[in-house]
């Protein structure tokens, strides 16, 4: 048994995971992105029905473990090349939706 | 009715860079934006590295909270949504954390479980103007390691937590991992509820004040929903520090929301069973062993061994004078005299000017009576207001103790001057020496031995009779 499940995505799904995304989505996106959902999930259980007994999990597609760095300060960008990109800023700030009322 | 509280802890771990990447952990003392890079700005292609050393400073954290450490232990992805978070989701650990299964005990002896420590990045530092439209964000802090420790629901009252706390604050600084001098360095979220009442997630507290007044408002808040007969809700709230209250957060979130996965870029960690051995064998002593230590070797009572242990500073600080000196005499000056000094100027040792060899040499001039106690308690006083050395001070205000001679003299002239108190003291009014006792430590400033003053005083009055 996998742990996909038979549930079939719904609208509701898609908005839910929208709102969480941050995305806003109208009607024909919704439709859109259920049939791509539900597709992705038929993928799922068709990966499901592999036989997987006694295989350890994969947690990487490498086959690397412990790749760490030095606690040395090393290669920051100035304020400018940090904010370079941004839409928006300010004072050395990035600036965002205002998100306190 | 029984209360339930349990804490989940974030302490900030003291290394030099962030937890993925080089830039430096230093944001407070800097102009906002200057230590980002493309990692922690969460730039497309670039890849994270972990800091080893913050991976030490968590294996040593689970070594001395008595944990389990993992042999082997995987970074996973927590997605939400919010602007301090620039890859829009943060690095934390979540079925496969680096230590499990620990315990702390409070001061009552109570023992509290922890159930897991894992490592996971600080979000960055959001600023919201009065009359801005927009908030400001500044992604120094974004990355920096931070150690989560997760209780069981194990505390039983305010106090109780805000004990925990102040244990794992302890712990903490003496591994030298952690500094709670810092501005925001801990935080917790604590979750309480009451018998029979659903559980409140509270957040956004910062100290270990913090977390004893936010629950404490959340049990009469609590409370009272149930005396009226209203279901107590399950929820996320937030604490105000200022107003000293909570209320109720706009977070909806739930965990099957936050859509954790393994972070493909971050290879699992193993952690070898001699990497443990070593890091083990490296720790220092901790708070507790440190406290029975003092009591056994240098006879110290449980509550003074208690007071001078709370720091590191401060234990290194006693036990430095006590080996010089006598260790018990040390005790009573730094655990209630100095350390009460110090409260009333609201600073701690550290920041205070006072330096051991500074208390070395009062505590030196006290043994050998060249100064009187409350002499000692004025160059005290001085020393830590006007930053002088002591030797200076009792120069300075003229405190040297002086011989017995002199106070006798002194005495004579006292007695002389005031035949007034010769004469009640005939009448057999004992507070006439005290009155004469008095002025002579008015003429000598004090530094006069008040019990030997007072023998002398009787002694010479007697001879008038």
């Amino acid at each position: 048994m996998g742990f996909i499940s038979d549930k079939e995505i719904t609208e509701e799904d898609v908005k839910h995971i929208a709102n969480l995304a941050k995305i806003d989505l109208d009607e024909v996106e919704i439709k859109k992105f259920k049939k791509q959902f539900n597709d992705i999930l038929d993928y799922f259980n068709k990966i499901d029905e592999a036989e997987t007994e006694g295989v350890e999990p994969t947690y990487h597609g490498l086959n690397l473990k412990n790749v760490t760095r030095e606690d040395e300060v090393k290669d920051e960008l100035s304020q400018k090349e940090a904010l370079e990109n941004a839409n928006e800023s300010e004072d050395g700030f990035f600036k965002s939706p205002r998100v306190k009322e | 009715m029984d209360i339930v509280i349990g804490l989940e802890v974030h302490i900030q771990l003291q290394t030099n860079t962030k937890l993925f990447c080089g830039c430096s952990t230093n944001y407070r003392d800097s102009k906002p934006n200057k230590h980002t890079c493309p990692i922690c700005l969460g730039l497309p292609g670039s890849l994270p590295k972990l800091n080893q050393k913050a991976l030490e400073y968590g294996i040593k954290a689970g070594l001395a909270l008595d944990c389990n450490i993992a042999d082997s232990m995987q970074f996973h992805r927590k997605n939400y949504f919010y602007p301090d978070l620039p890859k829009g989701f943060q690095i934390s650990q979540y079925d496969s954390p680096l230590a499990t299964e620990g315990t702390v005990e409070l001061s009552n002896g109570k023992k509290i479980e922890i159930r897991r420590i894992h490592l996971e990045e600080d979000p960055g530092r959001l600023e919201h103007p009065a009359g801005k439209k927009q908030s400001y964000v500044d992604y120094n802090r974004s990355g920096v390691p931070l150690l989560e420790i997760v209780t069981e629901p194990d505390m039983s009252s305010p106090q109780e937590a805000r004990d925990f706390l102040r244990k794992i604050r302890e712990i903490m600084e003496y591994l030298k991992i952690f500094d709670g001098g810092l501005e925001g360095s801990l935080r917790c979220d604590a979750n309480i509820s009451i018998e029979g009442g659903g559980r409140a997630e509270v957040k956004n507290i910062s100290s270990y004040k913090g977390a004893e007044k936010a629950l404490n408002y959340e049990i009469t808040r609590q409370k009272n929903l149930m005396r009226r007969g209203k279901e107590v809700k399950r929820e996320t709230r937030h604490f105000n520090e200022e107003q000293g209250i909570t209320k109720p957060s706009r977070e909806k979130e739930e965990e099957h929301d936050y859509r954790y996965f393994p972070e493909p870029d971050l290879p699992r960690v193993t952690i070898s069973k001699e990497k443990i051995k070593e890091i083990e064998e490296s720790l220092p002593e901790l708070p507790d062993e440190k406290r029975d230590r003092f009591q056994k070797e240098y006879g110290l009572s449980q509550d003074q061994a208690e007071s001078l242990t709370t720091s590191l500073f401060l234990a290194d600080f006693y036990e430095e004078i006590a080996c010089q000196i006598d260790p018990e005499l040390t005790a009573t000056w730094v655990a209630d005299t100095l350390k009460g000094e110090l409260s009333y100027r609201g600073i701690n040792l550290k920041e205070s000017n006072i330096e051991k060899e500074d208390l070395l040499f009062i505590l030196r001039y006290l043994k050998e009576d060249e100064i009187t106690e409350k002499g000692a308690i004025k160059v005290m006083r001085s020393t830590l207001d006007e930053n002088k050395k002591p030797e200076k001070i009792i120069e300075e205000e003229n405190l040297r103790s002086i011989s017995l001679d002199e106070i006798s003299e002194i005495a004579k002239r006292v007695i002389k001057e005031n035949p007034e108190a010769i004469e009640d003291y005939r009448q057999g009014k004992e507070k006439a020496v005290n009155y004469l006792v008095g002025q002579v430590m008015k003429e000598t400033n004090g530094r006069a031995d008040p019990g030997e003053t007072n023998k002398l005083i009787q002694k010479q009055l007697e001879e008038i009779d």
